[in-house]
């Protein structure tokens, strides 16, 4: 027995709701945008400045002890939270890890060492036995560039995208492709935004592979409606994508599963370093693999194709590999 | 066509053997890597004790023996990027041209008149003279004061830019000069952080240019930053002492009451035996530079403070003829002769000198004190334990990703999908060996990147099964669905793999430290899981049709 998460042949019509579908991506993009312009993301210290610690305790310290303990300090906003273990319940090992956050102090380089240094003596004063896991400090020049390079990696992958793509299909296709990927990442942010979950570097190389994984599954689709577009030169756009759909909805959920399949073990298990790009990966995995129908396809149905294959066109695409491989 | 010719598919098969043969040493990656550092420690010199020799042999070396370096956050370690502040110098420089010039311009007294030095701005250096008439000779006085500037762009422009304002003289470092300057700040300050964390003895440091004036720091194995910090805090000790006899090559020579009996730098087994008390301390010295005696000859130039110009002028004047010698942390560094009095706090050290050797002596004259102050703009520290609990979490977590993968892959495609997961584990082993091969260093997010691609490297695989269950219903033999579904579901492969490994480009280009270690593996896993996606399983099941010749199949 084969397990079949896909019937053989399907015949869903996925464009018979499509104001349905296209209308919620556009109010969910929507209301991203506006919760990102609301609430703001919660920026980790590569792109705010500051300093932040994790440590780890023998005993049960509390986040109240820890507050107390650097408020004296007169450090400005200092944040402590306690690090939430999914993998604790499968191990029952039970840990005391702590996260520090402290703003950053100034314009004075120096003064952020110096917070890691008062900070650390507070607390090895008051507790005994803390392990000091890992320390960051950032100051804001550095952060300020790691805003800008971040802004600029995303925004160069997608142009780059955008022409490989126009390259190899047509432009109605790139600017599906890209509204799908413009679609993702907003989607993204917005949830970032939304539940208030750290943004820093990590995420920005988790955006750039949902764009590549997002843009992978779009391929798929376009690349099987560009074999249809050859074959059948008058069949009705949406009929012709619909088919395109139906056959690749197997791989699409395939890889989908083997993909979520990889994320969620490192999710659950793969420490708390990872979790924030893990469950932005899952998330982009979801949204990407919507987007790639209800968006790319969506577009591209709405802006129309040149049907005329047979005649070579200078603009169109080209296909590298249709022989043998 | 399914199957490959023989040299294709001995070079396919080829490649999987250096991968497996490459990889191999990560397995027992502790027994590897102590093994390595036995060889490496051996190789700097360090006798054959038995606990080395014994460390090196407890891995076969005719085995590959290259494991993937593992970066700060899973070994633990510190990471440092400082600021050279290389504006402080221009200031430094100005104030020193100041002392010359007011030396030059007082020997001219009766012609131009009273001179002082007016202080409005840091930038620049503004003497006011009296007699505003005299002032070409002024100028012309102090442009003989500057030099050519030593640097492959400057050629030909001076240090300093001598100009006038009315009254005033105008004098300003040149851009050839501030970019010379700043050169060989960054040069110092790599050497002296460079010399500080090698005194320390730390494992593998790295210490790296980034930019134009900062430095990246990057230093296994210690917990705490703090050290770090203090290490690169402490200056080197600079001292010009006095030569007490003739240089000798015997290391238990009895230098004698109030000597020293001193290693050389460069000639190695050579002894000088000097003074113990310094004729003047390296902090009296202000500057050393590269530069060309008067026959074009390299030499060094450098320049005392006042009371380090009295001490140095007394000295010299009594010693003539007479060596001296420039000790650095307890070796003398250069043992020249006097040939004249040095008064005035400046001198030149001459000697057959090749120009990198002067530059690198004016940089260790200069090293006793950090140029410019250093300031910290990122640290970030990892635990040992926090890396090992990494290491930990991510051998699980690709364990049970590749097993849950795995399994979903049998399910579907039953023993065709016993195939993919060979190319999958052919995939993971390529990705450590071109690791090891190039030396790149493995992070945790690379580790999240080999995860991500063991959960997409299927999608090939998947996308030609899917094609081939197609081809199947649509009523061709095995062997041609096969034909047809490797064929076609190839530009889909392509056209993916290439988009995500466009953004795996331009994260390794663009991004930094965590991202780049990703981006890494993400692009690897790509290329390598395009190899065994498509050309290993081909291999394999296009072998396994012909031999058996099924006339029907499940897939």
């Amino acid at each position: 027995m084969r397990l079949k998460l896909v019937k053989d042949e399907t015949h869903i019509k996925f464009f018979k709701h499509n104001k349905w579908t296209f209308g919620a991506s556009l109010i969910a993009v929507i209301a991203s945008l506006v919760i990102f312009f609301t609430n703001g993301l919660n920026y980790g210290i590569d792109f705010r400045g500051g300093t932040m610690m994790r440590i780890e305790s023998p005993v049960n310290s509390g986040v109240g002890a820890i507050r107390e303990t650097l408020a004296p300090l007169g450090l400005g906003d200092i944040s402590v939270t306690e690090v939430f273990d999914p993998s604790a319940a499968l191990t029952g090992e039970v840990r005391y890890e702590y996260m520090l956050r402290v703003e950053q102090q100034g314009d004075d380089e120096t003064a952020q060492n110096e917070a890691v240094a008062q900070v650390k003596a507070a607390l090895d004063a008051e507790f005994e036995g803390i392990i000091y896991l890992q320390t960051e400090a950032v100051s804001g020049k550095v952060s300020g560039e790691l805003v800008f390079n971040s802004l600029i990696a995303v925004v160069v992958a997608v142009i780059a995208i955008l022409f490989y793509i126009w390259l190899r299909f047509e432009w109605q296709f790139a600017l599906g492709a890209v509204a799908a990927l413009v679609h993702d990442v907003v989607l993204t942010i917005g949830i970032f935004s939304m539940v208030g979950l750290e943004f820093n570097l990590s995420i920005i190389a988790a955006l750039l592979t949902i764009v590549g994984y997002s843009l992978n599954d779009t391929v798929v689709v376009f690349d099987r409606v560009r074999e249809h577009l050859r074959r059948y030169k008058t069949k009705d756009l949406t009929e012709l994508f619909d088919e395109a759909i139906n056959e690749t909805l197997s791989r699409t959920i395939m890889t989908a599963l083997t993909t979520l399949l990889a994320l969620i073990a490192l999710y659950v298990l793969g420490g708390d370093v990872v979790r924030g790009f893990t469950f932005a990966m899952i998330w982009g995995v979801l949204v990407g693999t919507y987007s790639s129908v209800f968006v790319a396809s969506e577009i591209v149905l709405r802006l129309g194709v040149k049907r005329d294959w047979s005649r070579p066109d200078p603009n169109a695409g080209t296909q590298f590999a249709e022989t043998d491989a | 066509m399914l199957q490959f010719s023989i040299w294709k598919t001995s070079f396919i098969l080829l490649i999987c053997a250096w991968g497996l043969f490459s990889a191999s040493p990560n397995v027992f990656y502790s027994a590897a890597e102590r093994s390595n550092d036995a060889v490496a420690a051996l190789e700097t010199g360090l006798p054959e004790t038995p606990e080395l020799v014994e460390a090196r042999d407890s891995y076969p070396r005719y085995l590959p023996t290259d494991v993937v370096n593992l970066g700060l956050d899973l070994r633990g370690g510190a990471h440092l990027l400082v600021e050279v502040a290389v504006e402080d110098i221009y200031i430094e420089r100005l104030d020193g041209f100041w002392t010359e010039a007011l030396r030059a311009l007082r020997d001219e007294r009766e012609s131009v008149g009273s001179i002082r030095r007016q202080y409005d701005n840091p930038n620049e250096l503004r003497i006011r003279i009296e007699n505003a008439d005299q002032m070409p000779l002024a100028i012309e006085t102090v442009a003989a004061l500057t030099s050519p500037v030593v640097s492959l762009s400057g050629a030909g422009a001076r240090d300093f830019n001598v100009s006038s304002e009315n009254n005033e003289l105008v004098i300003t470092l040149s851009d050839a000069e501030k970019l010379a300057t700043d050169e060989r700040t960054m040069e110092q300050s790599l050497e002296i952080v460079r010399r500080r964390i090698d005194e320390a003895g730390t494992r593998e440091p790295t210490i790296q240019r980034q930019g134009a004036t900062r430095i990246l720091i990057q230093v296994p194995g210690i917990g705490s930053v703090e050290e770090l910090l203090k290490l690169l805090g402490e200056t080197a000790k600079l001292t010009f002492n006095q030569v007490i006899g003739a240089p000798t090559t015997d290391a238990q020579t009895n230098p004698g009451a109030g000597n020293f009996l001193l290693p050389s730098q460069d000639e190695e087994g050579v002894y000088y035996i000097v003074d113990q008390i310094p004729v003047v301390g390296g902090d009296e010295l202000t500057d050393a530079q590269a530069a060309f005696d008067q026959n074009g000859q390299p030499s060094v130039n450098f320049r005392f403070n006042t009371t380090g110009a009295r001490l140095f002028g007394q000295f010299t004047a009594e010693h003539i003829g007479e060596p001296f010698a420039i000790v650095l942390d307890g070796k003398v560094v250069s043992a020249p002769v006097i040939q004249s009095h040095i008064a005035g706090g400046s001198g030149q050290i001459t000697g057959r000198f090749s120009v990198e050797e002067t530059t690198r002596l004016s940089i260790l004259l200069r090293a006793g004190a950090l140029p410019a102050e250093l300031r910290v703009m990122e640290q970030r520290t990892v635990g040992p334990e926090l890396g090992a609990d990494s290491i930990a979490a991510g051998k699980i977590a690709s364990i049970v990703g590749f097993a849950a993968v795995a399994v979903f892959m049998v399910m579907s495609y039953g023993m065709f999908g016993v195939v993919a997961n060979v190319a999958l584990f052919m995939n993971v082993t390529l990705i450590f060996a071109m690791l090891s091969a190039i030396g790149a260093t493995l992070t945790l997010p690379g580790i999240a990147g080999i995860v991500l691609t063991i959960g997409m490297a299927v999608d090939a695989n998947v996308l030609i099964f899917e094609r081939v269950r197609e081809e199947l219903r649509a009523g061709r033999n095995p062997y041609r669905a096969f034909e047809e579904g490797y064929s076609k579901a190839f530009s889909a492969i392509i056209d993916g793999n290439v988009t995500t490994l466009i953004a795996a480009v331009i994260l390794y280009m663009l991004g930094s430290g965590p991202i780049r270690g990703f981006s890494i593996t993400l692009g690897l896993g790509i290329v390598t899981s395009v190899f065994t996606a498509v050309w290993l399983t081909r291999l394999i099941i296009g072998t396994w049709l012909n031999r058996r010749q099924p006339k029907t199949i499940t897939l």
